[in-house]
């Protein structure tokens, strides 16, 4: 299988934040990966670890510093604006934060239409039975095109998110924390929802996640992170099961696990913490084994 | 044992434009001397409601306690007035929040919140005050307790904020503390860090703890006995071994089955019937 996007020596940097003049921060540092066409790569890693940015550099949503984005063998950081416009058609982004990515003042209807409104010439009959398909499957129902956001639950409202970044039929979307909000039972319809349309419309996901127990569901490719670096990449249930990293290997001694008898020696799990937060970034994975 | 805390048939009523509803609905549960208790729950379950009441730090006018009784030791918490709460919250019971930012002042440096309650409780006198400090920021693992305890909360990371919470939580020894979700805003090694700083304070003091919490992960590793909430009832109670292992609602078994890491390698995470979940 081809990959879909691929992503090489991506940095983003900033002007270092109370720094002197000229003195830049670089959130990303670096990152390479390829998204295999249909499958799911899983971003891991903790706050600050430039696992957003990477996101929102893929789309252009925040601008790279260097490096190169190819999407379906397009080089995305060499199109002007209007051509990079018409790109994000085929990928879209979902969002953690429902109450801020859906305007609390536009019905759903209009939520789901705005993106047909902009790029296809439908007449409102024709919109609004799009919208009416599109509620459909995700789990809502057509007659839901006439209620406002806050009259649904959290898992609703994201599945009016997925809808939204579905409505244009994108073959890429990136999932920036997609259930972190949503309760254990709410998030397990939402996951399972995610996979019934990768199937079904033949999605490539990039899946972005603090949460290794969930990537570990969803994902065939993980790429770990750590302060902007790719700490360690694979196949995800290689990587989950023998980690080489330091950080991996920290990360994965830290997740707490729903069984009262997997625990079983905290000093130990003490010392790969602390280890793995204490390891060079990046560091030779040979010679930290 | 007797219990260092007992609820009984506690009811938290909310009067609301939509009517009246009973978020905590007659619950009844206990703490004993030292134990770790965890309360779990979904959003909505009335978990927090449940800690807030027992501190009596009910959010507003329309939020209140609307029937039974929270006996601490052998005191009827009902009967303590505003001013004796104060003398109990933060002194007996300590308690620890998920965001930190929320519970600490930006306007005071960490030092000065510290030794506020210490001589406020413990009419210590302003330099022994500083010492212990600056010794609960060593307890709770912060190397340069001088340089924190110098600087303002929003200086230091959330982890460090977290770690200097605890220390003001557990600065008057307190024979309770409240957790709630105290790890939740938190990286997965930061929480791991917390959650071992929490048990090995309850263990070298004694102190009893209530874990509020969604997490059954963090129900798992650190609770002794857990509580199971739901709709403001609880469902279950037991032993953390006899609710991981053989819960006996089906609320309980559908929710340990939907965890994703209980499902590694399966097309599908099983999804409750709607009857239980509703």
């Amino acid at each position: 299988m081809s990959a879909l996007l691929s992503v090489r020596g991506l940095v983003k940097e900033y002007p270092q934040r109370g720094g002197r003049r000229g003195e830049i921060f670089r959130a990303i540092d670096g990152v390479d990966f390829d998204l295999r066409e249909g499958s799911t790569l899983a971003i891991v890693g903790e706050s600050g670890s430039g696992k957003s940015t990477t996101g929102r550099c893929v789309l252009r949503l925040t601008e790279p510093t260097s490096g190169s984005v190819t999407y379906d063998g397009l080089d995305l950081l060499g199109l002007d604006a209007d051509r990079m416009r018409a790109q994000r058609a085929h990928m879209q982004i979902v969002f953690q934060d429902t109450y801020a990515s859906l305007d609390p003042r536009w019905t759903v209807g209009r939520l789901l239409a705005e993106p047909l409104r902009l790029r296809e010439r439908l007449t409102p009959g024709q919109q609004r039975t799009r919208v009416g398909e599109m509620l459909e499957l995700v789990g809502l129902e057509a007659e839901h095109a006439d209620r406002y956001p806050h009259e649904f639950s959290g898992g609703q409202r994201q599945r009016i998110g997925i809808a939204r970044a579905l409505m244009l039929k994108p073959r890429l979307v990136v999932c920036d924390e997609p259930v972190s909000a949503l309760d254990v039972s709410v998030q397990a319809q939402v996951l399972n929802l995610m996979k019934d349309l990768q199937d079904e419309l033949g999605l490539s996901y990039l899946f972005i996640s603090h949460d290794i127990a969930v990537v570990e569901f969803m994902a065939d490719d993980v790429i770990v992170m750590n302060k902007g670096r790719v700490v360690e990449s694979g196949v995800c249930a290689q990587v989950l099961a023998d980690p080489k990293d330091p950080y991996t290997r920290a990360l994965l001694a830290a997740v707490p696990v729903p069984d009262p008898d997997a625990l079983e020696d905290r000093a130990m799990r003490r010392a790969v913490i602390e280890a793995g937060l204490a390891a060079p970034v990046g560091g030779d994975v040979e010679s930290a084994r | 044992m007797s219990a260092l805390l007992r609820v009984e048939d506690l009811r938290v009523r909310v009067d609301a434009r939509r009517g009246t509803s009973f978020p905590v609905d007659g619950i009844s549960f206990e703490i004993g001397r030292g134990e770790t208790l965890g309360l779990v729950g979904e959003s909505g379950s009335g978990k927090s409601l449940t800690a807030m009441a027992i501190i009596r730090l009910l959010p507003t006018r329309a939020v209140r306690m609307a029937g039974g009784r929270i006996l601490f030791g052998d005191q009827d918490m009902s009967g303590i007035g505003a001013k004796g709460m104060r003398g109990i919250r933060g002194n007996r019971i300590g308690t620890i929040f998920q965001e930190p930012m929320t519970a600490l002042n930006p306007a005071f440096t960490v030092g000065f919140q510290l030794r506020e309650p210490l001589r406020r409780h413990r009419g210590l006198g302003r330099k022994a005050a500083d010492d212990r400090a600056r010794e609960l920021l060593e307890m709770v693992g912060i190397e340069r307790s001088a340089q924190v305890a110098s600087s303002y909360p929003h200086h230091l990371s959330g982890g460090m904020r977290q770690r200097v919470m605890i220390a003001m939580a557990m600065s008057c020894e307190p024979d309770l503390l409240i957790a709630d979700e105290p790890t939740t805003a938190l990286d997965v090694t930061t929480q791991a860090q917390i959650l071992d700083l929490i048990l090995q304070l309850q263990q070298t003091h004694g102190t009893a703890v209530l874990l509020v919490t969604h997490d059954l992960g963090v129900v798992a590793e650190s609770c002794e006995r857990v509580v199971v909430m739901r709709h403001g009832k609880i469902l279950e109670t037991g032993g953390v071994r006899e609710i991981f292992h053989a819960p006996q609602h089906a609320y309980t078994r559908a929710l340990l089955d939907s965890m994703p890491s209980r499902n590694v390698g399966k097309r599908r995470l099983p999804t409750l019937p709607e009857e239980v979940f509703g």
